[in-house]
């Protein structure tokens, strides 16, 4: 219990630092781009408790979640083919890599011409701009599966069906879960992103219309709000991850006393 | 009855020049119930002959026949244990989820697939640990279930392929002494392929000893030791020793009885002095 306690004093502090001194430094500003920090809670208590929850914050996290939903079984099962199918993966390449390369952000503009301005270009930009690092993880995930692992799946007949989801999605979670990691990142980005071009409502929507009528403490209560947004969806996916690759930790970990034993 | 027939088996890698003869026209046959190791050099075409036996890999020319049937693919009658449990063993599931998993390829009723997998597990001993996950369990008790996971298949004929090899001493004497009960209790077929001359000798009714690549079958040796063996009442047999010993040199040749080379040392000494 100590230790934790010890643990938590240790991540605590500096957010804590960081908060204070803020607040103390800005206490006298007068500067319009600068406010105080106390007028900013003020705007944030103003704002998101509990005002714009459903007509900005909603809707931001529904594009978010349904992008990023779309990415993941769009990335995993194209990725998982690509990586089984080697003539496929080969050909797909140069076009998957010049894709990839392309800034986030700059395919927004391709989808407002593809889709238009509505949300399903919005939740299309997300998609595909986080399509790519779990596309790319799975293909790598998949290809990394232990040889033996798929002689073994031969020597005991399993079927295509069990091969697959019982040994080489299994076993390419971990990388899978990098991916979703970086493409989590990249949805938050361009969801917030997205919603800065002829949006109604959003998260990026009220930061740079709140810029723009300088409504400068709303503007910073709202990035504020994005930061949470970003820092909790991070939490929950760190936990999903940790309860889902818990055997590859410790099947790790006794690896390597094995390997320093011998 | 016969149990597995390999009549003129071969096999080549790559073509034209590039040619790599791992085995040729290899001619054994193993009958039912029987036990038979498969020694020789290393480098020689082990592996190779087992992925033959397994369905796992096509042969050049021959064939191998398990219970009449020709290989020409993975077979139901057939289980085999890798070398390396910690590379064919699903870190990802239970003890049981791996016992179970070839079973799922069987039309087998849930009920029964369970079944067969806790049979399996107490056959080597593991009851207790069908909930654990085998990165939990020690390099030993390991094997011991991909063994449980060849035993739950059912299967007539038992192929192994060194199982023993990364194992410490005492836990390879354990592992035996397990392969042979379960060879005994279950009536199984076992082709256990070894470099361990001794093994070789203490577990099997005939040895098939290989030559050097391009391999080919050099003797097969008949082992009239008594059973059940005992790790220690078999191995100070007389005839035990001469059977070592013959295996021995067949795979090493006439350079086995030679002493090893002293005259670096020897040298060295005539400095000193």
């Amino acid at each position: 219990m100590t230790r934790r306690l010890r643990g938590f004093f240790l991540e605590i502090w500096l957010p804590v630092a960081v908060v204070g001194g803020w607040w103390f430094l800005s206490e006298d500003s007068t500067s319009p781009f600068f406010p105080p920090l106390r007028v900013i809670v003020d705007a944030f208590e103003a704002n998101w408790v509990f005002e714009r929850i459903g007509s900005d914050l909603l809707p931001s996290l529904q594009r978010f979640g349904l992008g990023l939903a779309i990415a993941a079984v769009a990335g995993i099962a194209v990725g998982t083919m690509l990586g089984l199918w080697t003539p496929v993966r080969r050909a797909t390449a140069p076009v998957v890599d010049f894709l990839r390369s392309i800034p986030a952000p700059a395919l927004i503009s391709i989808m407002i011409l593809l889709i238009g301005f509505d949300d399903k270009m919005k939740v299309s930009s997300i998609a595909l701009a986080s399509f790519f690092p779990v596309l790319l993880n799975t293909i790598d995930g998949v290809r990394g599966v232990e040889p033996q692992q798929l002689d073994m799946a031969r020597a005991y007949k399993l079927s295509r069906r069990h091969r697959i989801f019982r040994i080489i999605l299994p076993a390419a979670t971990p990388q899978i879960f990098a991916g979703l990691r970086i493409a989590l990142a990249v949805a938050l980005l361009v969801m917030a992103f997205s919603e800065m071009f002829a949006s109604t409502n959003g998260l990026g929507f009220f930061i740079l219309f709140a810029q723009e009528t300088y409504r400068i403490p709303d503007m910073w209560s709202g990035i504020i709000m994005l930061g949470l947004v970003g820092y909790a969806v991070n939490v929950v996916f760190l936990l999903v991850e940790r309860r889902a690759l818990r055997w590859h930790r410790g099947w790790r970990a006794t690896a390597r006393d094995a390997g320093g034993a011998a | 009855m016969q149990s597995l027939e390999v009549k003129q088996l071969s096999k080549t890698y790559g073509t034209n020049e590039h040619a790599v003869q791992a085995i040729r026209e290899l001619t054994f046959d193993v009958q039912q119930g029987e036990f038979v190791c498969i020694v020789g050099p290393s480098g020689c075409g082990k592996t190779t002959l087992l992925k033959c036996l397994s369905g796992l890999l096509a042969p050049t020319a021959g064939a191998a026949f398990l219970e009449g049937k020709r290989i020409d693919g993975p077979s139901d009658g057939l289980a085999l244990v890798f070398q390396e449990y910690s590379r064919s063993l699903l870190p990802w599931m239970t003890v049981r989820g791996n016992v179970v998993l070839p079973l799922l390829a069987q039309r087998l009723r849930k009920k029964e697939r369970e079944l067969r997998a806790a049979e399996a597990l107490a056959a080597v001993g593991l009851s207790d640990f069908a909930d654990r996950h085998p990165w939990q369990l020690s390099g030993g008790m390991q094997q011991r279930v991909a063994i449980a996971r060849a035993l739950a298949y059912k299967p007539s004929l038992l192929l192994m392929d060194e199982p023993f090899a990364s194992v410490d001493a005492q836990t390879r004497a354990d592992l035996e002494d397990l392969v042979l009960k379960v060879h005994a209790d279950f009536g199984i077929t076992v082709v256990f392929v070894t470099h361990d001359i001794d093994e070789s000798v203490y577990l099997s009714d005939r040895i098939v000893v290989l030559t050097q690549r391009p391999t080919t079958v050099k003797e097969v040796v008949e082992v009239h030791l008594p059973r059940p063996r005992a790790q220690m009442a078999t191995k100070e047999l007389a005839e035990f020793t001469r059977l070592r010993g013959h295996v021995f040199r067949l795979i090493k040749g006439d350079t086995a009885d030679a002493p090893p080379a002293v005259s670096e040392p020897a040298a060295y000494e005539a400095v000193i002095s």
